[in-house]
């Protein structure tokens, strides 16, 4: 037993809370916005945009109004647009609450690594070096280990850095860790596992 | 002061020439000088370094430019979208220089700004740090990146009026305000332009004193990644 991803994103809203600005990246931490119940919470896409809404409905589509997927959104009431050095600049300013990432690969010490695989096509890292850097809190979501079963958790990266130190909290399929002083913080372990489960999986410290 | 011009080949008549530096505006393919771009095409101007967020797409935006080799670097930050793009950096034919996607924009509102440099932690401890000067500010690491000053911006607004005076809209904005800031010389395509005053003056995104040339067009508006959810979700 463990977490799926929808599971997973639950567990990432409950990170949120009333009234934050979050920026949310692709994959299970777009489901995250699903979750967030009636907590107020808007969230910043980076090529322009606070308030970002769901997606249009069929022939609703407005060439002018992505997000930084470039998936066609909707805009709310609350919407506000600006350029994209002034989004960054809210990035930068640590007015973002909290960005909710995917990672290859965390370490111990809080580093993160989730924009290349030497050797492999490399697509660049948009915005993601900007946000770990920036924003009040990165909270990354991912699986615990990859398709070989070997640890995403690690001692250190062994792939290139998004970020130094960066990481606060690790959500996985197993459950959910703290970055802390000398290594990582066992906070909950998902519905099923135990924390003789999370530490046999997991090639990180555990403190 | 004549901005208006009646297409873009005419706008871009004596600003071209091999081996400049061009930021273009646009998010993947949303907000992008797609008029300006064709005309560079028919042109022909060769060995163009190119600021811009994205490469484009095969056959659509700054692919269109890829396609005719006129590009010798690409200074973004993702590239993901593109094959050719894609199999001319393999082939070690164009050269790319990866910038974090704020390093970036805020390159060039510096540039346009006047600023040469500036400190930031975006990057810190990365592969993106290699080689660039690292100072200490209140204990924390910062490393230098450098303003972009550009020959000339291409951008794309919705509605500007005969003095440049722009608006964009909702998240086709995006780099263009910032590029067309960093540019030398900054030629803008609209989809409208209007008289002055038709604007209000307390909504104008950009000041026409960044905008040199100006023409109306036609745009495709072509969208990359179409999302939709159905009415019964609703």
């Amino acid at each position: 037993m463990a977490w799926d991803r929808n599971q997973m994103a639950e567990r990432a809203a409950q990170e949120l809370e009333d009234g934050m600005y979050v920026n949310l990246g692709i994959g299970i931490p777009t489901l995250v916005a699903n979750y967030v119940g009636d907590k107020d919470i808007t969230l910043q896409s980076e090529n322009g945009m606070l308030g970002m809404g769901p997606f249009p409905f069929e022939g609703d589509e407005d060439p002018d109004l992505i997000n930084a997927g470039k998936q066609t959104i909707t805009e709310l009431r609350r919407t506000s647009y600006f350029d994209s050095a002034t989004s960054f600049g809210m990035i930068r300013g640590g007015k973002i609450a909290a960005a909710i990432l995917g990672a290859m690969e965390v370490a111990e010490n809080g580093d993160l690594a989730n924009w290349m695989i030497p050797g492999k096509l490399v697509k660049g890292m948009g915005g993601a070096m900007d946000l770990v850097a920036g924003v009040g809190r990165v909270i990354v979501v991912m699986d615990h280990t990859n398709k070989h079963g070997e640890s995403k958790v690690l001692k250190a990266c062994t792939l290139p850095l998004t970020g130094k130190g960066v990481v606060n909290r690790i959500i996985t399929n197993l459950g959910v860790l703290d970055v802390v002083e000398g290594g990582l913080k066992i906070v909950e372990c998902a519905d099923g596992v135990t924390e003789e489960d999370l530490r046999a999986a997991t090639e990180a410290t555990i403190v | 002061m004549k901005k208006v011009y009646a297409n873009a080949a005419e706008a871009l008549d004596g600003l071209l020439f091999d081996g400049m530096l061009i930021a273009a505006g646009g998010f993947g393919l949303c907000g992008i000088p797609e008029l300006l771009i064709q005309a560079i095409v028919d042109e022909g101007t060769k060995d163009l370094t190119v600021a811009s967020n994205n490469a484009g797409v095969d056959g659509f935006g700054l692919g269109k430019l890829l396609e005719t080799r006129q590009i010798k670097k690409m200074m973004s930050s993702y590239v993901g979208e593109n094959a050719e793009f894609m199999r001319q950096y393999l082939a070690g034919e164009l050269e790319l220089e990866f910038n974090p996607q704020g390093t970036l924009a805020e390159r060039m509102r510096a540039g346009g700004a006047g600023i040469p440099g500036f400190y930031t932690q975006t990057g810190v401890g990365t592969q993106i740090a290699d080689g660039k000067e690292v100072k200490i500010f209140n204990g924390k690491e910062y490393i230098l990146e450098e303003g972009i000053f550009a020959d000339l911006a291409i951008v794309k607004a919705w509605k500007a009026d005969t003095t440049g005076n722009a608006i964009f809209r909702k998240t086709a904005r995006n780099f263009n305000p910032p590029a067309a800031m960093c540019g030398k010389i900054c030629v803008m395509e609209v989809e409208e332009i209007v008289e002055p005053g038709a604007l209000d003056p307390d909504h104008i995104h950009l000041p026409g004193i960044y905008v040199h040339r100006l023409i109306q067009g036609d745009h495709e508006k072509r969208i990359e990644k179409v999302t939709t959810r159905s009415r019964e979700e609703a």
